[in-house]
């Protein structure tokens, strides 16, 4: 059943095409001022690279999360959809898998135009960046799954996502940043493996409580 | 029951005397009794009110965690209406921390802020239930806001936690510019103790009774609400 609702989502995407590529244009659009906000010239950009991808990224997702249920919403599509002999549970998991897929698209996208703009080299101790990515999509999109859900009924919506998901989320940008740090100078996690444990706690525990009160936001 | 609604009772009342002579108290200690301290100076003196109220923000918020999880439970109105007071007072208390800190950093550490661990959690935290209150006043539908409030009263609380842990790796791995160690250790007279003791039950009760008091607020307002439905119903 939850694949069925994950290759919906899937297939509505491949057909109409509309979140794909607004993600990565707005990647590349933040990767590209960030590039204006450091003086190429200097260090300076070298050093702030790790806090230039994060940023970058985090937009890119929370603007991506916005959209998680913008195709529920017409044609009374919800509705339809809490109707249907599903238990709520398995309606969120199959939401965040399928934002956890575009999301890990667009990041691996986003990495490899990031190798390019900010010449990182890549070495045997790179995999800290592409785990501590993957861990960070993987809490985003629960988190950011259950507060779409949220922040499509309330006005102001569009403000609201990055109100109630950014300060919540500040132990995965820390972390994602730290261990960023350490991969483009090309050195082992050492003392920051720390980091990817803390990581992988927060997203344990994120989705499990998304998943449980989850069925209170769509309950009515 | 009508009488009810707009008399203090006899326990708000003992309440209200209670907080009120304890303000004067923390007041008479902070400004008359406590010994300046030797390092600092007179602007030591903010730090009875500055810890007392952080540790009321934590109670506030940790108030607004629970009743969050009853109210969910067993769909409740009051504790959805505790655990909105709670939060409204508590983003107040958290807000005057956020004062007290840096008119006490400046002089003594030069610098109205640093991202120092306490200071950044504080300030998510204060963030997280100010989104916290503009998400009830944005929701549609009232109720559907108490809900909402309430998944975000649990999630917050959750977090905390991993939030300040995170934070505090973060400052202890980069070089701290700032030692100074705020409060606690410093307190060795015992009339320093004393103070803090009585500033931190003036600032408690103070907001024991305004939780009260706002709780009944939001109570009047729901019946309000209710008698507008029905005649608006009726006509």
């Amino acid at each position: 059943m939850i694949w069925d609702l994950i290759k919906k989502d899937l297939r509505l995407e491949w057909r109409a095409r509309e979140m794909l590529p607004a993600f990565l244009l707005m990647g590349l659009l933040s990767l590209v001022v960030f590039s204006f906000a450091f003086d190429p010239a200097r260090p300076v950009r070298r050093e702030a690279a790790p806090g230039a991808f994060w940023v970058a990224y985090l937009f890119t997702a929370v603007y991506g999360l916005g959209r998680a249920f913008v195709a529920e919403q017409q044609n009374d599509a919800w509705e339809g959809l809490l109707l249907s002999p599903v238990d709520r549970g398995i309606i969120f998991l199959s939401k965040a898998c399928s934002t956890l897929i575009y999301l890990l698209l667009v990041s691996c996208i986003l990495i490899g135009l990031f190798t390019l703009f900010f010449d990182v080299h890549w070495g045997g101790h790179s995999w800290s960046w592409l785990l501590a990515t993957f861990l960070a999509s993987v809490g985003l999109s629960s988190l950011g799954t259950l507060f779409s859900a949220i922040s499509m009924r309330t006005r102001a919506r569009e403000v609201m996502l990055p109100l109630l998901l950014l300060p919540l989320v500040v132990p995965l940008f820390l972390g994602g940043v730290k261990l960023t740090e350490r991969a483009f100078a090309g050195k082992p996690p050492g003392d920051d493996l720390a980091w990817l444990h803390l990581m992988i706690g927060f997203d344990v525990a994120t989705v499990v409580v998304a998943w449980v009160l989850f069925e209170y936001v769509v309950q009515d | 029951m009508a009488r009810r609604t707009h008399r203090l009772s006899g326990a708000e009342r003992a309440l209200a005397a209670l907080c009120g002579a304890s303000m004067v108290g923390a007041i008479a200690a902070i400004f008359l009794y406590v010994p300046t301290d030797r390092i600092q100076g007179i602007v030591q003196r903010i730090f009875y009110i500055h810890v007392p109220l952080a540790l009321v923000t934590f109670l506030a918020f940790g108030i607004t965690a629970v009743a969050s999880a009853l109210y969910l439970w067993r769909n409740e109105p009051k504790w959805d209406r505790l655990a909105y007071a709670s939060a409204e007072l508590g983003v107040l208390y958290c807000t005057l921390v956020l004062i007290t800190g840096p008119i006490w950093a400046k002089p003594i550490w030069g610098t109205w802020w640093t991202w120092d661990a306490r200071l950044t959690t504080t300030l998510i935290l204060w963030l997280i239930y100010v989104a916290y209150l503009m998400l009830r006043n944005l929701a549609t539908d009232p109720e559907q806001g108490s809900r909402y409030a309430a998944v975000l009263g649990i999630v917050g609380a959750l977090d905390i936690p991993i939030i300040n842990r995170s934070v505090y790796w973060w400052r202890t791995i980069h070089p701290a510019v700032l030692v100074t160690r705020e409060g606690g250790s410093g307190l060795t007279d015992p009339r320093m103790q004393w103070t803090l003791a009585v500033a931190f039950v003036a600032v408690l009760l103070l907001f024991l009774w305004l939780v009260q008091v706002r709780t009944r607020q939001v109570n009047l307002q729901a019946r309000v609400d209710s008698l507008e439905k029905t005649i608006l119903e009726s006509a």
